[in-house]
């Protein structure tokens, strides 16, 4: 695609400096302030989205290093365990729907114009609203830390009856701050789908778009299905908790585990939602950094497809444990085994493009690497816990934890600060430091793996999750995860120092920036101006 | 911003940030007015206000700019795609509470009965719920101290079955008003549109009424118990959404009125009238999955 592209040209804007990076606006606060919050344009849009996260990533970042300090060693340190319970529901609350999802919604708004050669997003407006919608959201579910009695402290995927009969006061704020990401959610993915759909430049047919934009589609249609399904969860624990209803109370002839199917026909999808995106990048960056194009292209997004249609067939490998039937344990145990499959595909791709290509190892390549690594360590874990007899030693003990983990943190999380390295330079029109990324490269993948690795044979071991307190003998790797944990967190400081450092000045880059860059993105000059493709660039 | 043959970016707005207000503080104003908090109920019907409020200045911008011809072909495939999207969505939230439905008839009854085939169904009645028959409607749940079941249920063939002649008749309706609209028949128009209005609001009365029956003379109340939990979840919600058509449906009505659209341009005009009939679908779920089967 890349090698074929007629670039016809930004007709908008010459290639002066800084003035066309933005609107033209008055000087002072207020209009500045007005800017940002009425904006309609994507990548302003795009921006307060990956600022919020990041913002949001150093909270829920403060909450889990909390929960190692008090679990750095056996007995009660520094809280006391409803105050711990209330932290790793929020730790995981905020890095779900605060830190993951918006990141990739900010990198959407960014990128998917720009790689389609769209001028902006389908419905700009629109698009306004379902990031601005989101710092209200987290206002109220943040202010529950303040409220009598505690803050929700049932875990984040809130089981009934601990969210209905047994939840705080707090609960109910906590369910119509998860109304209002949800409204957010489905807006956004209704926007970036249609962006897609209908937005694409002359030549730019399906087959030919961006991985990343693949990821996309996918996991908007995958949003659009599954947000209205939480909803409708927290919906039935609002009514359950105030209204009289019985949805999930056996006194009233309903169930407790209908719960769980609930959540987790949404929360299963959720997690790939979490992580496809991340796909999408590492599908971008490691072609670029081997100089080669994407092996197997097509399967590619074949296995993109069949992941996202098998992940809303499994929910209750969830429940393995809550005495479903042998024959539904034995579909959802097959089910899941199945997308071990397409992920295989995936991974055989990525590795396969490096294969004899001519690699080099900047920082976004270098996070690329150890995601396409360590997320097939969490791969592998997830297959073991898809066992349904296995699973019954695994369910809620720190092997859980752990395995979660590592899809998340060197899966989804990596992809995403590979993506902001990858990124930024097109965004801000300099190069970022490439020492000091390295360094938060090395100090993340090694700390992480010291934190999230331990926890395996925690869990193996029989250490429950959830708990402030633990038994003597899971003490030594405790005390090591915790310690991994504190570096990590320290290292992602250098990662705020490198973007705030990188904004603010360095090296210009280039329209390409890097040398084995493909598609659109890469022939607008950097910084990418304000508007671009407002005439679209014609495909061949 | 735009010209002819390009896409039409919209200058900065401060609607959402408005709907933003609007809806953080029904959401407050909700959870307070639950907690009893005298504050939670003037909230929520602020926020109310505001969100009419952003709704109306919001769509009276698009409006304008529709009118003023800012919107090529392009513009509006990108809200019919999003309107479709937008309705999917619906159908997936209407789909948790069908999923509700479907998993406590089909699951969870019969293993509080004891009737499930498993052993755990069987010890679970015996040992939990022994006078739990099971069935369907659930008339006496496990615990009728706390959830007191009802005496009687809604007739399929009573209210609901005129409802459900009253949304088909509506859908043939709005039909007519469309080809009404593209064969430039305005009369035929006006008129299909106020008796799709009137057929709306005619559903909604009776819905009220079966209520006001139902909570009067059967018991059956969100308190009763699954069934009653699910026939007003869902026919709550429904009925929401029909509310929520039907002053959609009076809006284009007015706009039909005043010529707004016309056989190229009634992208506003089919956003209803798709609303309108996913409305219908869901109906004819609830016919045959709450009220009759
Ligand atoms: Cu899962």
């Amino acid at each position: 695609m890349s090698d074929a592209i007629t670039h016809t040209g930004d007709h908008t804007h010459g290639h002066g400096h800084d003035d066309h990076h933005g609107p033209h606006i008055k000087k002072g606060i207020l209009p500045w302030i007005g800017r940002w919050v009425f904006t309609t344009n994507h990548k302003d849009i795009g921006t307060l989205y990956l600022w919020l996260s990041f913002l949001m990533f150093f909270v829920g970042g403060a909450m889990a290093l909390l929960i190692r300090a008090e679990l750095f060693k056996p007995g009660l340190q520094i809280m006391n365990p409803d105050f711990f319970n209330q932290m790793t529901t929020l730790h995981g609350l905020i890095m779900v729907f605060g830190v993951i999802m918006p990141a990739s919604v900010g990198l959407a708004n960014w990128l998917v114009p720009m790689m389609i050669g769209a001028p902006d997003m389908a419905l700009p407006r629109l698009n306004n609203w379902s990031f601005w919608l989101l710092p209200f959201a987290f206002t109220i579910l943040m202010s529950t830390l303040f409220m009598k009695g505690s803050a929700p402290n049932f875990g984040w995927t809130f089981y009934a009856p601990l969210s209905t009969s047994y939840g705080p006061p707090s609960t109910d704020f906590f369910i119509f701050s998860v109304h209002l990401m949800g409204i957010s959610s489905i807006m956004g993915a209704l926007n970036i789908i249609v962006t897609i759909l209908n937005m694409r430049a002359p030549g730019m047919t399906m087959m030919k778009m961006p991985i990343f934009v693949w990821t996309w589609l996918i996991t908007a249609f995958l949003l659009l299905a599954v947000m209205p399904v939480l909803a409708g969860a927290v919906t039935m624990v609002l009514t359950d908790r105030h209204f009289g209803t019985s949805f999930f109370n056996a006194a009233g002839g309903g169930d407790p585990l209908l719960f769980q199917h609930v959540f987790w026909f949404f929360g299963h999808p959720e997690v790939y939602i979490l992580i496809m995106p991340a796909f999408g990048i590492i599908s971008e960056i490691i072609p670029t950094f081997s100089r080669k194009a994407l092996f197997g292209r097509s399967f590619m997004i074949y296995a993109i497809a069949a992941i996202a249609i098998l992940s809303l067939i499994v929910w209750a490998h969830h429940m393995f444990t809550t005495g479903i039937t042998l024959s539904a344990e034995l579909f959802f145990m097959y089910a899941t085994m199945l997308i071990a499959v397409p992920t295989g595909v995936k991974v055989f791709n990525w590795v396969s493009t490096m294969f004899q290509g001519a690699m080099t190892f900047e920082t976004p390549m270098l996070f690329a690497v150890a995601f396409v690594i360590l997320f097939t360590i969490g791969g592998f874990s997830g297959l073991m816990l898809s066992i349904v007899p296995a699973d019954f030693q695994y369910q809620d003990t720190y092997f859980v934890v752990a395995h979660f983990h590592y899809v998340l943190v060197p899966g989804s999380l990596f992809a995403l600060m590979a993506a902001v390295y990858f990124w930024l330079p097109k965004w801000t029109g300099h190069m970022y430091n490439e020492a000091l990324g390295k360094w938060h490269f090395w100090l993340s993948v090694i700390s992480m793996n010291v934190t999230f690795f331990p926890m395996h044979f925690l869990g193996l071991a029989g250490m429950p999750r959830r708990v402030p307190d633990y038994a003597l003998q899971f003490a030594d790797f405790n005390a090591i995860a915790s310690v991994g944990a504190f570096v990590f967190g320290v290292a992602q400081l250098l990662f705020l120092a490198n973007i705030i450092l990188t904004i603010r000045g360095g090296k210009k880059a280039t329209t390409k920036v890097w040398e084995g860059s493909q598609g659109l993105e890469w022939t607008v000059p950097s910084p990418a101006p304000y508007h671009t493709f407002a005439t679209p660039p014609v495909v061949k | 911003m735009s010209s002819e043959g390009s896409y039409y970016l919209p200058d900065p707005s401060h609607w959402p940030l408005i709907g933003c207000i609007a809806l953080f503080s029904m959401a407050i104003g909700a959870a307070n007015w639950i907690h009893g908090n005298t504050i939670g109920p003037y909230l929520l019907i602020f926020g109310l206000l505001v969100l009419f409020f952003m709704m109306f200045g919001w769509f009276r911008t698009v409006i304008h700019e529709s009118l003023a011809g800012h919107y090529g072909d392009k513009v509006d495939t990108s809200f019919r795609w999003g309107m479709g999207w937008f309705i999917f969505s619906e159908v997936c939230f209407f789909g948790a509470f069908f999923g509700a439905l479907f998993y406590t008839r089909w699951i969870t009854i019969p293993s509080l009965a004891g009737t499930y085939g498993t052993q755990a169904s069987i010890h679970t009645n015996l040992l939990l719920w022994p006078n739990f028959t099971g069935g369907w409607p659930v008339f006496h749940p496990p615990a009728t101290k706390i959830f007191a079941g009802m005496k009687s249920v809604m007739e399929t063939w009573g209210i609901a079955a005129i409802n459900t002649a009253i949304l088909l008749t509506s859908g043939a309706t709005i039909t007519w008003a469309h080809w009404a609209l593209v064969k430039h028949k305005r009369k035929q128009l006006i008129f299909s549109m106020v008796l799709t209005v009137l057929l709306g609001i005619v559903f909604l009365y009776l819905q009220a009424h079966e209520y006001a029956i139902a909570y009067m003379e059967k018991g059956l109340t969100l308190g009763s118990g699954i069934y009653g939990t699910t026939f007003f979840m869902l026919t709550g919600f429904h009925g929401l959404h029909v509310t929520i058509g039907t002053i959609m449906l009076i809006i284009i009505t007015l706009r039909c009125a005043r010529g707004h659209f016309g056989p190229n341009n009634l992208f506003g005009f089919e956003a209803v009238s798709w609303y309108w009939h996913f409305v219908d679908v869901v109906w004819l779920g609830l016919f045959i999955f709450v009220y009759w089967l």
